[in-house]
């Protein structure tokens, strides 16, 4: 047995230690928000929180975070309320929106360690994450508005 | 021009073509009428549940419920198709709940004739439709009112949700008067508004679907949950058309969570408990395969096909004077051979179909562009008639015209049949990529005569490739001609008055199939880039040669005018880099394209893209902004990196580290500019993609002197 702590919830896991964290989330525990999109760590599209730090979970083993805290889509807020979702949403930036969870929680990770990103920075966190829309320079407006909203204490 | 300025006055009763009916509880439906469908209300109706057609359903609670019969895939329709039935129902859009349609005949897409999203015709085909009726629906909200009011019905109107009467002021809500509509005849006419009279289309709405994408509960695909759901992923044989000869599953068999492996058509197949155990068993099977007569298969062997094809099998698609004599004739010659590859779609989501198989019928829930094929092919796989099969369809994450396709439904049916138990299939990144139906790869002979002034007088375009629709829709292929692998050439609007386009169709063993914009997202880049050679021949401007051969055509001078306005054309640029220009009719849009690059140390750096897109009477315009950037980028990917290559009959690329997509740092500066039309809607999902790479090769072509003639880029 295994005790995985997501999105603040002690689960506990009777689950190969080697399985890839994204299965366990989506096959084990019913959290579809994060997808699956190349299983190499190409795409970025499985991007969760460990310790608040991005990682990819299609090349995580589950045995490499049984003592973290791991934060999905479906746990970045309860209510879409986060400032880079929020800035998602004004700015309309998802299209068939497969990719998006992997891109908002890579914002997010971002703003959390470097609240106000340069257009460079930007470029480096998010650039590993594939969109097949076309949705990057929606992608990097709504980060700078999330900055935005940030810096005013939350209030869009 | 502007025949939608005038009131549309639709006699409903002699084409018998919309319906309405009662909901159990005391509600209204709108839908079409066809003659053998359930009529709304009776047996089948029951409380909460749609009847199988209507488009419409308005709940005594005022809840307004609209059906969206077109696939999701990111372009939009999720929005735009409620958008269109709200506009005349005038019912309150911040109060609708929208719903996708099952599969049903009444949902066909009109221009299709078939359920089925693509060819970028949502808007174009529901335009009318759809606004009919929304306006029947609100006529017989206003009908119901009047005759509670015992007023004249002119005296009413509605507005937000309610109707109203104007001396009496008094007022009921669509829910109110619902049961008493569903009573009344449908009206025989309906009058659609004047575009001046739209308050929602036309005006930038926010996508209904977007709040879903943001927190991870849009349901896709690879998404659904049922109880009792198996994983199922399948081994198949890396060669176009090789068989299995046998397999050991013992050490598969060995994986926890394992339940069956078994033998479907298109290869064995491993059911588990979850992907990852599936995975892992398909990769432990033993395979034998029987790799057939393809096994030596290459790119070059196919180059060489295609060249032999285009010397032999060439039929004319378009032949105007006579380009022959003229080319003969001519004091100056121009040639170029233009190649375009293999390309795979890689949505980002790989294919996957959930399938579940009783004796009495079967249900699916699946990412597909195309429900009545889907119904078909599981009709046909299960012996269940097609009404028996119950189609529910996800979001999809991307089609790009790949989810049109049906090997990964056929594959899910039959393991839900040999199980009897739900089972969920599901492709890996690799099986997507090895077994695309891929964009054909083409091979073009171009030759052109100028005259004295340097303007071509003939024009001379030859393709081969592998056709499409001889696969899909074979009864379509008119002498020789698969419309979809010369459209973009054989339309060519330029004014030249020995123009000759052929077509040898040269159908390999590498399955190809309908990739965003099809025979255009090549064609345009030959064409385009040719047309920038012949200017190139006489030193004259790009653009202004443009000009003077468009000038009977007003849509395309409009779009490139606006294009080359917004982008500068012909000011001057920082150092380093250049402009290219293209411009494309696609699915009854126009659009546009200057881009601007810097070429370094042989890398192809695109800087900013201006997009001047005519697609008529706009439903979202940041929709088609969205679409327009999409479509560059889709475009941008094919022009830069995009190449499936074949060695040893089987696909090279695997996956994102050998099949490379535009990345984030990559990503110009795009800016589109929308041509304010009157005229009816042209399509939006695809028109943003064909002037992309012709404007960048352009732009490289001005940078080096030296045309590229292949794609994608290498220099």
């Amino acid at each position: 047995m295994i005790t995985l702590s997501v999105n603040g919830e002690a689960r506990d896991l009777e689950v190969d230690p080697s399985t890839p964290l994204l299965w366990v989330l989506r096959d084990t525990l019913g959290l579809t928000g994060t997808k699956y999109g190349c299983g190499i760590a190409m795409c970025g599209a499985c991007t969760v929180h460990a310790d608040g730090a991005p990682v990819r979970s299609c090349v995580t083993p589950l045995s490499a975070v049984v003592n973290k805290s791991i934060t999905t889509i479906e746990g970045l807020s309860k209510d879409s309320s986060h400032p880079v979702q929020r800035a998602w949403i004004a700015l309309d930036v998802p299209q068939c929106g497969y990719c998006q969870s992997g891109q908002i929680m890579t914002a997010a990770a971002l703003l959390a360690k470097n609240p106000k990103p340069t257009d460079a920075d930007i470029d480096q966190a998010m650039s590993g994450v594939l969109c097949r829309c076309g949705t990057y320079s929606r992608i990097r407006r709504a980060i700078k508005q999330a900055v935005d909203v940030k810096a005013r204490g939350g209030v869009a | 021009m502007n025949e939608l300025t005038t009131p549309e006055v639709i006699n409903t009763r002699r084409r018998g073509f919309l319906k309405a009916g009662a909901v159990a509880g005391g509600g209204l439906l709108i839908g079409f009428h066809l003659p053998l469908a359930l009529r709304a209300g009776e047996a089948g109706a029951a409380a909460n549940e749609f009847v199988p057609n209507a488009w419409i359903r308005i709940d005594a609670d005022d809840t307004v419920t609209l059906r969206v019969a077109s696939s999701e895939m990111g372009q939009g329709v999720f929005t735009a198709i409620p958008m269109m039935l709200a506009e005349e129902l005038e019912c309150d859009w911040t109060r609708i709940k929208v719903e996708m349609a099952p599969a049903e005949k009444a949902y066909a897409n009109p221009i299709i004739g078939m359920q089925l999203t693509g060819g970028s015709t949502t808007v174009r085909a529901f335009w009318v439709p759809l606004r009919q009726a929304g306006a029947a629906g609100r006529e017989l909200l206003i009908r119901a009112a009047a005759q509670t009011w015992k007023v004249k019905e002119d005296q009413c109107r509605a507005e937000n949700g309610f109707v109203l009467h104007k001396t009496s002021k008094r007022k009921a809500s669509f829910g109110e008067l619902a049961a008493r509509a569903a009573t009344l005849p449908v009206p025989t006419e309906v009058i659609l508004k004047e575009p001046g009279e739209f308050k929602l289309i036309g005006k930038t709405t926010p996508r209904l679907d977007t709040p879903l994408k943001v927190n991870g509960s849009a349901v896709f695909g690879m998404d659904v949950k049922l109880p009792g759901l198996l994983t199922a992923v399948v081994a198949r044989c890396p060669v176009f058309g090789g068989k299995q000869k046998k397999f050991d599953a013992t050490s598969a068999k060995s994986i926890p969570g394992v339940r069956q492996v078994l033998s479907i058509h298109s290869g064995i197949a491993v059911v588990a408990d979850s992907f990852w155990a599936a995975k892992l068993a398909r990769d432990a099977l033993v395979v034998e395969w029987d790799e057939g007569a393809n096994s030596k298969l290459s790119s070059a062997a196919i180059r060489a096909q295609l060249e032999r094809a285009l010397k032999k099998k060439s039929v004319s698609a378009r032949n105007d004077g006579d380009a022959d004599k003229a080319l003969k004739a001519a004091g100056k010659r121009i040639e170029a051979v233009y190649e375009t590859p293999y390309l795979a779609h890689a949505c980002m989501e790989p294919m996957n179909c959930t399938a579940v198989v009783k004796k009495d019928g079967c249900e699916l829930w699946v990412p597909t562009q195309n429900q009545t094929g889907a119904q078909l092919v599981a009709s046909q796989i299960t012996g269940l008639p097609p009404g028996k099969v119950k189609v529910n369809t996800t979001f999809l994450g991307g089609g790009f015209g790949r989810r049109s396709e049906q090997d990964f439904v056929a594959e899910a049916v039959q393991l839900a049949m040999a199980t009897g138990a739900p089972v969920k299939l599901i492709w890996t990144r690799e099986d997507d990529m090895h077994h695309d139906y891929y964009r054909p790869a083409t091979l073009n002979r171009l030759s052109a005569a100028l005259d004295k002034e340097g303007m071509p007088v003939a024009w001379w375009h030859e393709i081969a490739g592998g056709s499409i629709f001889s696969r899909v829709f074979p009864n379509s292929i008119k002498n020789g001609i698969d419309n979809t692998s010369v459209e973009g050439a054989a339309n060519l609007p330029y004014a030249i008055p020995n123009l000759q386009v052929t077509w040898a169709m040269e159908n390999g063993v590498v399955p190809v199939g309908f990739w965003r914009s099809v025979g255009s997202s090549q064609n345009a880049y030959i064409t385009e880039c040719f047309l920038d050679e012949l200017a190139a021949a006489t030193g004259k401007d790009p653009y202004a040669y443009r000009r003077v051969l468009l000038a009977k055509h007003p849509r395309h001078l409009g779009v490139l005018d606006l294009a080359a306005k917004k982008a500068g054309w012909g000011m001057p640029l920082p150092a380093g880099r250049t402009r290219g220009i293209a411009v494309a009719e696609a699915f009854g849009s126009y659009c546009a394209q200057v881009a601007e690059v810097s070429v370094q140390g042989g890398q192809v750096r695109v800087q900013r893209v201006v997009c001047a897109i005519d697609c008529g009477m706009v439903v979202n315009p940041d929709t088609v902004v969205a679409q327009m950037e999409s479509g560059i980028v889709y475009g941008l990917t094919a022009a830069l990196k995009g190449e499936i290559t074949i060695k040893n009959g089987r696909v090279e690329q695997g996956n994102f580290n050998d099949y490379p997509l535009l990345r984030f740092d990559e990503m110009p500066d795009i800016e589109v500019h929308i041509v304010k039309s009157s005229e009816n809607p042209g399509g939006v999902g695809e028109p943003g993609t064909p002037p992309i790479a012709p404007a960048v090769v352009n732009a490289v072509f001005a940078a080096t002197g030296k045309p590229v003639r292949k794609l994608p880029i290498r220099l």
